[in-house]
């Protein structure tokens, strides 16, 4: 309403509260904020609940259908689309993978960030070339990445050629259409797409770290290891912490690198929930919808107990303070 | 609030950098080669792959096909021109063009508004409607994908450009909406007492101040939404693929996809096909370089 009070007299109501009528001021001051809410708010608000909530309500009641998608939704099954999906080798073999996935990247791809950031943390030549060389697997699509792995890990492709020219033919081998290697090939694309986030995220959070303490640590003869392990790993723990959380996160919904190189293959090697999940919810939506529900309630509790017991401390008011 | 800080600090940051790196460095004289060695190896690993995509494109497919890890003798350009040539490249080029800017524009239009109000008026209602955009983190596209496309469907959008757009739009309110409301609410309540003194209303104040003020936040936001759109592939593969749009206008990374099935025995063309549809990533990235990583680890760091 200000436009209003300032139009209704320049001069004499410079005063922020003018005495007349101002109960109805305040009720129409009311309103056009709510207005003005509704116009700004509103588009957003629209769009994000009808596809974003809407669809994952859709999911949950498309779950307990027996559906094709096209005809009207009328087969109730109860729970039986859960059962079947739970009670599938196949399906129960990707629910697996995406653990193995999600443990593996922990396991391996935290500890090479850790080493490499701590390493690259310091003047050095070049250091801007290389943040940007290392990232560079990061910013291509996930698709354009595994059409090259999969193009250089075929059994005529430049992989196996370079074993065999330095005498490792032995080794040549189809790499991603092996049962027994396939995922743990796959695991190595996605260290190598993924480790150079890592990186610099753990660049970015040593950045943070107060170059007083480290001094102060120097001065009283700690050697380069120690400071390292005592001062410098303690302080990017928090960076730590939500780059775990992005990489569970992450592995749980693996879907594009897989589906382009292995489709799941050879024989549910590299199956993953969401793979699955679109090999068969094109035909029927309501299956694929149970299984959509169990990899959302699977990455929730993954991402609450994990909030529970690490992030406390670093989210603390982190989702809420925005607002307070 | 680190949204912010992530935002606002890089320009103050670099002299205490400068400082962290010789304290570093002084204990630690003896490993300087080392580093350097194990810089140039995460280098090339990270870099050879894509190399190798790039210089196969030079070769032909006999060559290929004779020994997978030469060198292009001579080198070609067929392969190259060839698919520069082609209506489907550019048809994709366009394609993603149009659904990358489509979605940045609406998330960014959109995300600032909400954020506005999320910032800057007092109501009822107000940590309620933060919260729901929050929690839409929680909901991957992934969970979504049948539902929305039987929805799109219904609503006569699959197989056509919004399609992907709206929804993916959607997907990025939430992000785009936390990383601006702190940024939104630090502009400073004098600016919007002296805009009001001076005869601006609060959408006139929306409009001339605070979106000027934004500006940095909102190239952040608007970088993210377009890398993740221009890369994205499980929804273009739904409305698009299985929408029955016409292959011309598959965005590249379903046209890369579907141009390696069909070509499969070309290697060639694929390996050409697949380093060109890297180019437009790359370059995009070296341009906006310190906004998508301010933006990843702003967004991150919590």
């Amino acid at each position: 309403m200000a436009t209003s009070v300032i139009q209704a007299g320049p001069a004499d109501t410079a005063g922020p509260a003018p005495a007349p009528a101002p109960r109805i001021r305040r009720r129409t001051g009311q309103a056009r904020k709510w207005f003005e809410i509704g116009i700004f708010a509103g588009p957003a608000l629209l769009v994000f609940l009808s596809f974003v909530i809407l669809p994952v309500v859709l999911a949950a009641v498309y779950s307990f259908f027996n559906w094709n998608g096209l005809t009207p939704l009328e087969r109730f099954v109860g729970i039986d689309n859960y059962l079947r999906a739970l009670q599938d080798p196949l399906f129960i073999k990707g629910i697996t993978n995406n653990f193995t996935i999600l443990f593996a990247s922990i396991l391996v791809q935290g500890p090479i960030a850790i080493a490499v950031a701590l390493l690259l943390n310091r003047r050095m030549r070049g250091r801007g070339l290389i943040r940007a060389l290392i990232f560079v697997p990061y910013v291509l699509a996930e698709v354009v990445a595994g059409l090259s792995w999969k193009l250089l890990l075929s059994p005529r492709g430049g992989v196996n050629a370079v074993l065999e020219s330095i005498g490792l033919g032995d080794l040549a081998q189809p790499w991603l259409a092996t049962p027994d290697i396939a995922l743990w090939v796959m695991f190595g694309i996605l260290t190598w797409k993924y480790v150079g986030f890592a990186i610099l995220l753990m660049l970015a959070g040593l950045q943070g770290v107060p170059p007083e303490l480290t001094e102060a640590a120097q001065l009283d003869g700690a050697s380069w290891w120690k400071i390292q392990w005592h001062i410098t790993l303690p302080l990017i723990a928090p960076t730590i912490r939500i780059w775990i959380f992005l990489s569970m996160i992450g592995s749980l919904q693996l879907f594009d690198m897989v589906w382009v190189t292995t489709r799941g293959g050879p024989i549910g090697a590299t199956n993953t929930m969401a793979v699955y999940m679109i090999q068969y919810g094109q035909t029927q939506p309501g299956f694929g919808s149970a299984v959509a529900v169990i990899l959302f309630v699977i990455s929730l509790a993954v991402a609450l107990v994990y909030q529970r017991f690490a992030l406390r401390r670093d989210l603390a008011g982190a989702t809420t303070s925005g607002v307070r | 609030m680190t949204a912010t800080e992530v935002i606002t600090t890089p320009p103050g940051r670099a002299p205490r950098v400068r400082r962290a790196d010789r304290v570093a460095g002084a204990g630690f004289d003896w490993g300087q080669p080392f580093v350097y060695i194990v810089a140039l190896m995460v280098v090339i690993v990270s870099v050879v792959p894509v190399a190798y995509v790039w210089i196969g494109g030079f070769r032909s497919t006999p060559d290929i096909n004779a020994d997978p890890a030469g060198w292009p003798t001579p080198w070609i350009f067929d392969n190259y021109a060839r698919v520069l040539g082609s209506t489907r490249f550019w048809g994709s080029v366009f394609s993603s063009s149009v659904v990358g800017l489509g979605t940045t524009a609406g998330v960014v239009l959109l995300g600032v508004m909400a954020a506005f109000v999320i910032a800057r008026y007092d109501f009822r209602g107000r940590g309620a409607l933060y919260s729901l955009f929050a929690a839409g983190l929680m909901f991957p596209l992934t969970v979504a994908a049948l539902p929305l496309t039987i929805l799109l469907r219904d609503i006569g959008l699959q197989g056509s450009f919004l399609g992907v757009i709206i929804p993916q739009v959607a997907f990025a309110l939430p992000t785009t909406v936390i990383i601006l409301v702190p940024f939104l609410r630090a502009i400073p309540a004098e600016l919007e007492e002296a805009a009001a003194i001076d005869g601006a209303s609060r959408v006139g104040f929306f409009w001339r101040i605070i979106l000027p003020l934004s500006t940095p936040g909102l190239v952040t936001v608007g970088v993210l939404a377009f890398v993740g759109s221009w890369n994205a592939y499980l929804l273009p593969l739904l409305v698009m693929a299985a929408g029955g749009m016409p292959q011309d206008l598959w965005t590249l990374p379903l046209g890369v996809q579907q141009f390696s099935t069909q070509y499969s025995a070309d290697t060639g063309s694929v390996l050409a096909y697949t380093s060109l549809a890297m180019l437009p990533a790359l370059a995009f990235f070296l341009f906006a370089e310190k906004r998508i990583v301010g933006g990843l680890t702003g967004a991150v760091k919590g």
